[in-house]
């Protein structure tokens, strides 16, 4: 191929597919360099940077259009022409995907970011000096969030995590002066830092050993790998994947790696706790996805047969101006040789042993999370921290229908049943969020109202404030997994999962945990309903019929409107994962 | 009205009373609590006009919605689309084995919400739970989608919760959350055993005649064609289906031992059984999973417990009937000796602990432990493959006592918990030896607890006495050591009954504290009482009265399971000769007697 005509290919894919498809994120950096900018003149000061923030989210969720290219909503006007495209296109020569789990997965993260930037105005937890700074490092984190739920390549995967990372260490201390503040941010710094390192270290092993970045690519060669009868290798690529899981684990906050979870919550605000422990954890959850399943194999799944409703300019060329491969000394001259063209379906059976691998350890890490995070729920006085313990223990149910999926890859037959066990997780992650972002907003607001996040002086809210205290209480029982609540249905969701792939003993795990997650919840909504109000309380100023009330009930009525419309998330999600793989 | 209208509306109406209660203001408690019983009154005409009404004959579009007796299919039988595609449809129907249960349920309510006057505490919110609660038992006795079951039956959980846990006794927050805690462990337990089902059940297998029989509604229908040509397998959650694939086909079953040996060796049914009867067996409850009851009964207020062992325990026997036996046969049958075994011990033991009481109430919740076993031993005994040559009819007896047990013991032990509300409502505590001389100071309360106490004794006569004797005497074909022993049972339940008569209400005089208290009941806790008494009598004498409605559909169910096992269990002992006169025919004759 000639340089010229390389480039020009690459100017039109570039500018035809993925600038287009990027939109949401550089509608996002838009926005931030704008409040940075914003800070200069003397009239911009004046400006209220919440707005700006809340404006852009805005534009980037409606470009991001998820509703349109998941539900059955018309095309809206502003969807450009050339950005409704969505077959699973690699963007930037492969170093992004664009498919429905990203659409998905976009949308709910800058979904939860335009609620997030409401409810820090109406907490009031940035003040007008720190405003700027603070949506600054909000939007710049959930820019890397959106690029980990859409990594294809190993260098994305790290840039993804440390985008995401790096800001949420500074947001953890934006208590300025508050010890707890510092350390909790600090703890999460240093914490962070290793676990990056090891990550770093990991992925340059299963680069170097597979010889590519690009995650399909590395599957390929990892199977043929495998299918040529084990090598040396192998011992190099099981740690890199064990230090790689290393780095997940933090991010997604699984045992053992979750001790900096409880202090970083109950030192940070329950407004950044809300962050943490819904976009953060989305973004993991979506990365761990794509590394889970793209090495488990799933480029040699054949896609499904009836795409729903794809809408593709056709006549943009594909194009990976750079072979993902580094070729061995020598090895080209012998690939003419080479009998056979493996096919998808060796390939796929070729991996059996790497997925083995990685059902074992998500599993593992997903039992040992989920039960260690309910167990030590128990003896939390401080809600926030109880809330951390049991966003631990979410964790590990959300990864349960991963391993899930993994496993049953194994038969290529089984691709549609594969699929419904990734969308477990994309119902769990749209649940979770109403259920999570609600949970910490109230805490924030009953701390605005009565300074205090000690469970004890939640005592008898029922009577200073019912509304919220029964908003409260169903939060409480959807984390549980009570019909009708919406929680029920994201744990039938991962059960039925697991039923399929037959993963026994860890549906019983999940099953015990289920109840026992139950006794810390309860104690909670006990003490609202049922306890007598403590003595020693600051007086609560909360007034009933507010802004904040009304914010509490909307997060909150989602959860019985999804089990009535059920049907809507079913379809949202299943399209969601329809072109997966 | 329509079927789908009737059904939902007996479901609904309470949600929609407690929406009026929602905006009722707090103060007015008059208004609120006659707004709730209006409501329970509604919904227990609403199932009373399934007798008046001339039969169902043309599904969901005809606006007759009589319940037709001696008719032992599903009637008043409708499906809307809920979740199609996943399988869940808002599906519901009833038969002789729900009727009963829809109409206890529904008058148990009325007579609680009369009982409730003496609640005093936030009533509003008291009204509004009551009225939720309402919903999600009729909910459970009507669906016949087994995700839509699980839902009611989990919605029923937190009002009970809240209302044990607010308005009951000193310990309530320790009763309530066991009581949560255990309920909501069998509801996992049966959840995994639901989604086991979902996942092997296939009706692309059936036959046509098979699927042709079901009557699947219209989207079921389509769901089944596109399954077929698409080579997928149509799971399902409907209840019926269920059965019909349990019973005749072996999809629950061992098929393939590869494929089947990750269940460690057993079959899907056997590990859905076990879940099943397991989360069940909480509700019922069965020994040794009874320990929340106790606690539960005595910390509840005087009309919960009404409800709670009216009711709420005869969800579990309910479910039994109508999951367990029908969708897990094979497993039903091996496991036939220890869950008749589990039901035998409950008796036995329920009615020793109960002897050992002090506390009145206590006293009680242990009688429903033990009365409630004769409804497990009822349902598990087998009697149709011992020696009988697969004739169903003592299964038969077996299950209709059973079923009657489980009526006669939600108005009995409903009067039971209600009368000793009515002392300590007076008195202040339920210490049986401080009790005594009461049938002296109040005639009229006197009278109507001994007649309820001699129902929960089993007096002839009496609404008690049919169940257990039809349970005794079709165990009795069974097997022999269990039926002795849940003979022998009646005597130590005589015992403790006597004794607590003895203690409470004869005697010569009261000797514990605030004798001045003691007067005699009012008129509205006489409206509460006598219907109950009045319906034990009645039941007790003309046992028909029942059997007319739920007979059939018992029969008929017990009769698939007796052809069952003769396909499927063929190398059981065959018959001894006995001429076929012999063979009793129990049900009628007590009925004529």
């Amino acid at each position: 191929m000639i340089l010229t005509e390389l480039i020009d290919s690459l100017y039109t894919n570039t500018l035809a597919i993925s600038v287009p498809s990027f939109l949401p994120e550089l509608i996002l950096c838009g926005t931030i360099v704008l409040m940075l900018l914003l800070r200069v003149p003397a009239w911009g000061q004046k400006i209220n940077v919440f707005w700006v923030a809340l404006l852009g989210t805005g534009v980037a969720l409606s470009v991001c259009a998820p509703l349109f290219f998941l539900g059955d909503v018309a095309k809206p006007d502003w969807v450009p022409e050339g950005a409704v495209k969505y077959n699973g296109d690699e963007l930037f020569t492969g170093m992004l995907i664009y498919d429905n789990l990203t659409i998905f997965f976009r949308g709910v993260l800058l979904f939860f970011t335009f609620l997030f930037i409401t409810l820090t105005r109406l907490t009031g937890i940035p003040d007008a000096d720190e405003a700027p700074d603070f949506y600054t490092l909000v939007l710049g984190s959930v820019v890397g969030m959106c690029l980990m739920v859409s990594a294809n390549h190993v260098l994305m995967v790290f840039l993804g995590v440390e985008m995401a990372s790096v800001p949420a260490y500074v947001l953890a201390g934006t208590l300025k002066g508050r010890r707890v503040a510092s350390e909790a941010s600090l703890k999460f710094a240093i914490f962070g830092a290793g676990a990056a390192g090891i990550m770093l270290y990991g992925l340059s092993l299963l680069c170097g050993a597979l010889g590519t970045a690009h995650i399909p690519s590395m599957a390929t060669q990892m199977a043929d790998m495998l299918a040529a009868g084990g090598s040396e290798k192998q011992l190099v690529l099981v740690l890199g994947g064990l230090m790689m899981a290393v780095g997940l684990a933090f991010k997604l906050s699984a045992v053992p790696f979750h001790f900096w979870a409880p202090d970083v919550f109950e030192g940070a605000t329950a407004e950044i706790g809300a962050f943490l422990s819904v976009a953060s954890k989305a973004a993991a959850l979506g990365l761990l996805i794509r590394v889970a399943v793209g090495f488990g194999g799933a480029s040699f799944i054949t896609a499904p047969e009836t795409p729903v409703a794809v809408v593709s300019p056709a006549s943009v060329p594909q194009v990976h101006p750079v072979s993902f491969t580094a070729l061995h000394p020598g090895e080209g001259e012998h690939e003419a040789e080479t009998p056979a063209a493996p096919t998808s379906a060796s390939r796929l059976s070729a991996l059996a042993g790497a997925r083995e691998y990685i059902v074992g350890l998500i599993s593992l890490l997903a039992a040992l999370t989920a039960t260690w995070g309910n167990l030590a729920a128990y003896g939390q006085t401080n809600i926030k921290r109880l809330l951390a313990y049991s966003t631990i223990a979410h964790a590990g149910y959300m990864m349960m229908p991963i391993a899930a999926g993994v496993a049953l890859l194994n038969n290529p037959a089984h691709g549609e049943l594969a699929r419904e066990a990734i969308r477990a997780v994309a119902v769990y992650v749209m649940v979770y969020l109403f259920m999570n972002l609600g949970a910490f907003a109230i805490v924030a607001m009953m701390r605005n109202a009565m300074r205090s996040e000690e469970i004890s002086d939640y005592a008898g809210l029922i009577r200073t404030c019912p509304g919220v205290a029964i908003c409260f209480a169903l939060i409480l029982v959807s984390l549980i997994g009570i019909p009708p609540l919406a929680g029920f249905l994201a744990k039938v969701y991962i059960f039925k999962a697991m039923v399929e792939a037959q993963l026994w003993w860890l549906l019983i795990i999940g099953g015990v945990n289920a109840v026992i997650s139950l006794f810390y919840y309860l104690r909670v909504i006990k003490v609202m309903m049922m306890d007598p109000e403590p003595e020693q309380r600051l007086p609560i100023r909360f007034t009933t019929i507010w802004l904040e009330s009304i914010y509490v009930v909307i997060v909150t009525l989602p959860l019985l409107a999804m089990t009535i419309w059920w049907e809507s998330v079913e379809r949202l999600t299943g399209n969601a994962v329809s072109n997966l793989f | 009205m329509t079927a789908s209208i009737l059904l939902s509306l007996l479901t609904f109406l309470p949600c929609l009373g407690a929406l009026i209660v929602l905006c009722l203001p707090q103060k007015q408690t008059e208004a609120l609590r006659l707004t709730t019983l209006v409501t329970t009154i509604g919904v227990l005409l609403l199932s009373l006009f399934m007798f008046i009404s001339p039969p169902n004959t043309g599904g969901d579009v005809a606006t007759n919605v009589g319940f037709l007796a001696g008719e032992a299919g599903m009637q008043n039988n409708f499906t809307m689309d809920w979740i199609p595609s996943f399988n869940i449809y808002y599906h519901m129907g009833i038969d002789g084995i729900s009727l009963p249960l829809v109409v206890l349920t529904a008058f148990l309510f009325v007579v609680s919400m009369l009982a409730s006057w003496s609640i005093t505490k936030q009533v509003k919110t008291y009204c509004i739970l009551y009225l939720l609660l309402e919903t999600g038992v009729i909910g459970v006795f009507l669906s016949l989608d087994f995700f839509l079951f699980f839902v009611f039956w989990e919605v029923m959980l937190l009002p009970m919760y809240f209302l044990i846990g607010v308005w009951g006794g000193p310990r309530r927050e320790y009763a309530a959350t066991k009581f949560f805690l255990y309920t909501f462990a069998g509801g996992v337990m049966m959840l995994i055993a639901i989604l086991l089902l979902y996942y092997h059940s296939d009706l692309t297998k059936l036959s046509a005649e098979q699927v042709a029989e079901l009557k699947l509604s219209a989207p079921e229908q389509a769901a089944l064609t596109k399954a077929a040509e698409a080579n997928r397998p149509a799971h399902t959650f409907n209840l019926l289906a269920l059965q019909k694939i349990g019973m005749e086909t072996k999809q629950f079953s061992i098929v393939d031992p590869e494929v089947d040996a990750l269940l460690f060796g057993q079959s899907v049914q056997f590990w859905a059984f076990l879940l099943l009867f397991i989360g069940f067996a909480i509700k019922v409850p069965s020994f040794p999973v009874h320990t929340w009851l106790p606690d539960a009964h005595v910390e509840a207020p005087t009309p919960i417990s009404m409800i709670l062992a009216g009711i709420l325990l005869k969800l579990g026997g309910y479910g039994i009937i109508r999951i367990c036996y029908p969708i897990c046969p094979e497993a039903g049958y091996a496991l036939a000796y220890p869950v008749a075994l589990v039901g035998v011990v409950s008796i036995i033991y329920g009615a020793f602990a109960a002897m050992a009481q002090k506390d009145f109430k206590r006293l009680v919740a242990y009688s429903s432990v033990s009365h409630m076993g004769y409804v497990v031993l009822g349902m598990a005994c087998w009697s149709a493959v011992s020696g009988t040559g697969y004739t169903a009819q003592y299964w038969q007896m077996g299950m209709n006592g059973a079923m009657f047990q489980m009526i006669a013991h939600g108005l009995s032990s409903a009067g039971m918990f209600f009368l000793v509300g009515v002392v300590y409502d007076r008195v202040h505590h339920r210490n049986l030896d401080d009790f005594g001389g009461l049938l002296a100071i109040m005639p009229r309360y006197g009278f109507f607890a001994m007649l309820i106490f001699f129902a929960g004794l089993g007096l002839p006569g009496l609404c008690g006495f049919i169940g257990e004797v039809f349970v005794v005497l079709s165990v009795f074909r069974y097997d022999i050591f269990l039926a002795i022993l849940s003979a022998f049972a009646v005597i130590l339940t005589a015992g403790y009954i006597l004794w607590t008569i003895q203690r409470v209400y004869l005697g010569a005089e009261y000797k514990g504290p605030h004798p001045e208290a003691l007067s005699e009941m009012n008129w509205r806790e006489t409206l509460v009482i006598a219907p109950l008494t009045v319906f034990a009598i009645w039941f007790g004498v003309y046992p028909q009265a029942l059997f007319k409605y739920m007979q059939p559909s018992i029969d008929h169910e017990v009769q698939q399971l007796a052809d069952w096992s003769a396909t499927n269990k063929p190398d059981m002992p065959k018959p001894e000769d006995k001429p076929a006169d012999e063979q009793p025919k129990p049900e009628t004759k007590v009925a004529e007697r």
